[in-house]
């Protein structure tokens, strides 16, 4: 009867994973699709891009790669310790993933600032009367972060959510699939971003 | 209960890990400050790869998965640099 129950739990947790694989799958087309058109219009316009690049705070962008890169290994940290039962250091490496990604949100409320300041913003005329290569790449600059940031609010959410659960003791160290899918969706986070920063921030 | 748990990896692991891509991140900066035009994104690019691997494999517990899965990651990023390729091959060659 037990060994029933434990392999009836085994294969609802492989499928779980694989699940969320699978959606991982699509959100890399998403960001894929996007990675394409940059492709080409920076092949289209060398010049502009490299122009453009120019105005983007590449110490920020440097800071914020670090701050992604150390969250994810603390989300990584954080199921060893559930696996291990360690209970409020699972709840302190969450809060910590919390805190750099709320870091890196300040970083980009900076960044996007400075550009709004210099009349730099989606539809702005001052953008509208820049070439057409430089209008392409801040327009794909502010697509893409803003997609990204978007998955890091998301990714925030899910780890509040995880933070919860994981003080009431609904996830613990028998049943913690919820931390591992929301973990492997700050990989994903990421995973975009490290292809993000050397396109954007280090073309120049 | 407990032998049906998936290998647990040490906190050392990855925080050797991390050191990693921060040295690559750290690379990258320095080598495209050089201003080698495009040998300096495929350097970039390249470097990036070697992360987006790395965190994969470790971060996201890839090698220790099914085969099913391994196979699967792989065809979706062979899946993207074909579509690439393809796409390329379109505004080269027209």
């Amino acid at each position: 009867m037990t060994d029933h129950i434990v392999h009836t739990e085994h294969i609802d947790r492989e499928t779980g994973k694989l699940g969320m694989w699978i959606f991982l799958f699509t959100e890399m087309f998403l960001f894929g699709g996007l990675f394409l058109v940059y492709a080409v219009m920076r092949v289209k316009y060398v010049d502009d891009f490299h122009i453009a690049a120019h105005d983007l705070n590449t110490f920020i962008g440097t800071l914020n790669t670090v701050f992604l890169l150390t969250s994810s290994m603390t989300v990584a940290m954080a199921i060893t310790a559930i696996q291990k039962n360690e209970r409020n250091l699972v709840l302190f490496l969450i809060a910590v993933t919390l805190l750099l990604a709320a870091l890196f949100m300040l970083n980009k409320y900076i960044e996007w600032s400075h550009e709004f300041k210099n009349h730099i913003y989606p539809g702005s005329k001052v953008l509208k009367n820049l070439p057409h290569g430089q209008l392409l790449f801040f327009g794909l600059y502010f697509m893409m972060t803003g997609l990204h940031a978007l998955h890091v609010f998301v990714g925030m959410i899910l780890l509040t959510i995880n933070l919860v659960k994981v003080k009431t003791g609904s996830v613990n160290h028998e049943y913690y699939l919820l931390l591992e899918n929301s973990g492997l969706y700050w990989h994903l986070v990421d995973l975009i971003w490290i292809f993000l920063f050397p396109l954007l921030y280090l073309v120049t | 209960m407990k032998n049906l748990r998936s290998h647990i990896t040490g906190y050392s692991t990855y925080a050797i890990i991390l050191v990693f891509l921060l040295v690559l991140t750290a690379l990258s900066v320095v080598v495209t400050g050089y201003h080698l035009g495009a040998f300096s994104v495929g350097i970039a690019l390249l470097i990036a790869s070697v992360k987006v691997a790395t965190v994969i494999s470790y971060f996201m517990h890839l090698r220790s998965e099914n085969m099913f899965l391994k196979v699967a990651v792989s065809g979706v990023f062979i899946l993207f640099g074909l579509v690439i390729i393809i796409t390329f091959f379109d505004y080269l060659f027209r």
